[in-house]
């Protein structure tokens, strides 16, 4: 079954209509790109999923998006709870303006999430004051390492966070979006503002990170999306033009817009 | 070249000029007020309430004065504070919406360039309608409503500088707008948070027209919150308009206190500042 079920999606800004009656169907633990040239729409479709959008003024979302069966655009549907289901790596990664440990500490405690079944395998008998703590740094560690920082940042976990490399700060994101244990993590453009060693990392933790999650990132680097998806979105002005599995893709585009963008005709 | 080299040169004059007159007058300020205070500011001036004949006698102190402006500015600094964040932080769009919060951020700044005595007389006419006589009460609040909007749109304007994007991180992790505003944006905008109490404190502690009706004058260090109360600067306001020598250095003593008053909370406030300020993200 699909993880994700976009459907009749339209999405305006003012009276701009910036996505057209776009439907879809997204699967589970993939790793999945959203492509096209800028200002196409790929980051208002990643934003809709997690309904980010509506922190905008004046923008209208017609249509739905369906989670597991279950719409998120429905009068009911609590919004934190979504956002903790879905999880978003923003462009630019900012930290939050605590130290490296609060910024991934954080996230659970506000959801009040179950730490001790977390880290059940380091847990011990018992939830005194003591134990909660160790607890907390034995998650926090679970998933600096998960995002692959843990090894830098070990030995100052109560640094502020905004001291911390661009790159760095980028996977500080990723373990803050994976300690509130998503099940789909969106990512814009996650390495775009990365030096090349620190986007190899990023794209090291997408491949790990695969196998329990599903991932949908935006690119604007076709190699990367060669590199890491096993399923394409292809937007075009805010059409959709494709959306395949990605060697389909790359090897015999339906599209003659696909064909021109992944041979650089447009861009 | 040439052109713009001058050009250069004479931008630099004019703001070397602007700079020098700004230190020069503040100079001249605390030189006046030192030379013509220090001399009759002694222990008795800061610990003895005044004596011989009401607030224009020669002998005693002006611990009356001193005494009830930091009372005066103690309720009205934390009265204005209780107000004016839960205001700045409703500022924000996700709380009001932009169009409606540009509307109260314009009714604040016609309220900051309304002159005090304006507050001061709005404070009297309530207070004669309530039958209330001029007391440490009467200006605690008056002084509370002074401040209000300075502190209020200060706090706004750094609570703005909060990148969106960062409220966004906050969101985008499930949190409520209550959770956003504390673990991030109040996080963030703390040393701008205690500008905008200095600045508020600043106008404040000085003003003598909104308390002039409302808190009275008094020899006296007030036992109730219903007594009349001295402060510095109507202290300032009565003696230095006396023809008696005497009585005018005792204007400058307390203009000196003043100024040493407001020097020490602007250093508390930057150092405070200074010590949240290490996990700002820039
Ligand atoms: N908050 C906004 N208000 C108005 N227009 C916007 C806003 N965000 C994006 N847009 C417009 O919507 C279109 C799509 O934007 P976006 O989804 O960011 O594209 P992409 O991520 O593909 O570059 C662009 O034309 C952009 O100018
Ligand atoms: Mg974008």
């Amino acid at each position: 079954m699909s993880k994700i079920k976009v459907k009749q999606l339209s999405v305006s800004y003012g009276n701009h209509e910036v996505l057209k009656n776009i439907s879809l169907e997204i699967p589970e633990r993939q790793i999945i790109a959203v492509i096209g040239p800028s200002g196409c729409g790929k980051t208002t479709l990643l934003k809709s999923m997690n309904r980010l959008l509506e922190l905008n003024e004046d923008v209208a979302v017609s249509g739905d998006i369906y989670i597991d069966g279950t719409s998120i655009y429905h009068a009911e549907t609590d919004v934190t709870c979504l956002r903790k289901k879905v999880g978003f790596l923003p462009q630019h990664p900012y930290p939050l303006p605590m130290s490296i440990y609060e910024n991934v500490a954080f996230g659970p405690r506000i959801h009040g999430l179950d730490i001790a079944k977390t880290v059940s395998a380091f847990s011990k008998e018992g939830g005194g004051r003591k134990e909660k703590k160790r607890e907390m740094d034995l998650l926090v560690e679970h998933y600096l390492s998960l995002a692959g920082l843990w090894e830098e940042v070990k030995d100052r976990l109560h640094a502020p966070a905004a001291k911390l490399s661009i790159g760095q700060q980028q996977r500080l994101a990723l373990a803050r979006v994976l300690s509130v244990e998503p099940e789909i993590i969106l990512a814009d453009e996650p390495t775009s503002a990365l030096d090349p060693i620190s986007a190899k990392l990023v794209e090291t933790q997408f491949k790990i990170l695969k196998q329990n999650y599903t991932i949908i990132f935006v690119t604007h680097i076709l190699r990367q999306a060669r590199r890491l998806a096993d399923y394409i979105i292809f937007l075009y002005m805010g059409d959709l033009v494709e959306h395949e599995l990605a060697s389909q893709f790359f090897t015999e585009p339906r599209d003659k817009k696909t064909k021109d963008y992944i041979t650089g005709e447009i861009s | 070249m040439k052109r713009r080299k001058l050009e250069e040169n004479i931008f630099k004059g004019m703001m070397f000029i602007a700079l020098f007159l700004v230190f020069a007058v503040l100079a001249g300020i605390i030189l006046v007020v030192t030379v013509k205070g220090l001399s009759s500011l002694n222990l008795s001036m800061i610990i003895d309430t005044p004596k011989g004949g009401y607030y224009l006698g020669k002998e005693g102190g002006i611990a009356n004065a001193i005494v009830g402006s930091l009372y005066l500015m103690a309720g009205a600094t934390f009265l204005a504070f209780v107000i004016s964040l839960p205001v700045a932080l409703a500022l924000q769009k996700e709380y009001l919406g932009k169009r409606f919060a540009d509307f109260t951020r314009l009714i604040l700044d016609i309220l900051w360039g309304t002159p005090s005595i304006v507050y001061g007389a709005f404070g009297f006419v309530v207070m004669v309608f309530l039958g209330l006589r001029a007391s440490l009460l009467g200006g605690i609040i008056v002084l509370t409503l002074l401040m209000i909007p300075i502190m209020t749109r200060a706090m706004d304007e750094t609570i703005r500088l909060v990148p969106f994007e960062l409220k966004e991180m906050a969101y985008a992790l499930g949190t409520t707008r209550m959770e956003t505003t504390f673990a991030v944006v109040l996080k963030q905008a703390l040393p701008g948070i205690f500008t905008a109490i200095i600045l508020a404190f600043g106008r404040g502690i000085g003003d003598a027209a909104s308390i002039l009706f409302t808190a009275g004058y008094t020899d006296e260090i007030p036992s109730s919150l219903l007594d009349p109360v001295a402060s510095l600067p109507l202290a300032v306001f009565f003696q230095v308009g006396t023809p008696v020598p005497e009585v005018q250095a005792r204007a400058f003593a307390a203009a000196l206190i003043l100024l040493f008053i407001v020097m020490v909370i602007n250093v508390i406030a930057r150092l405070l500042g200074w010590r949240f300020s290490k996990n700002i993200v820039r």
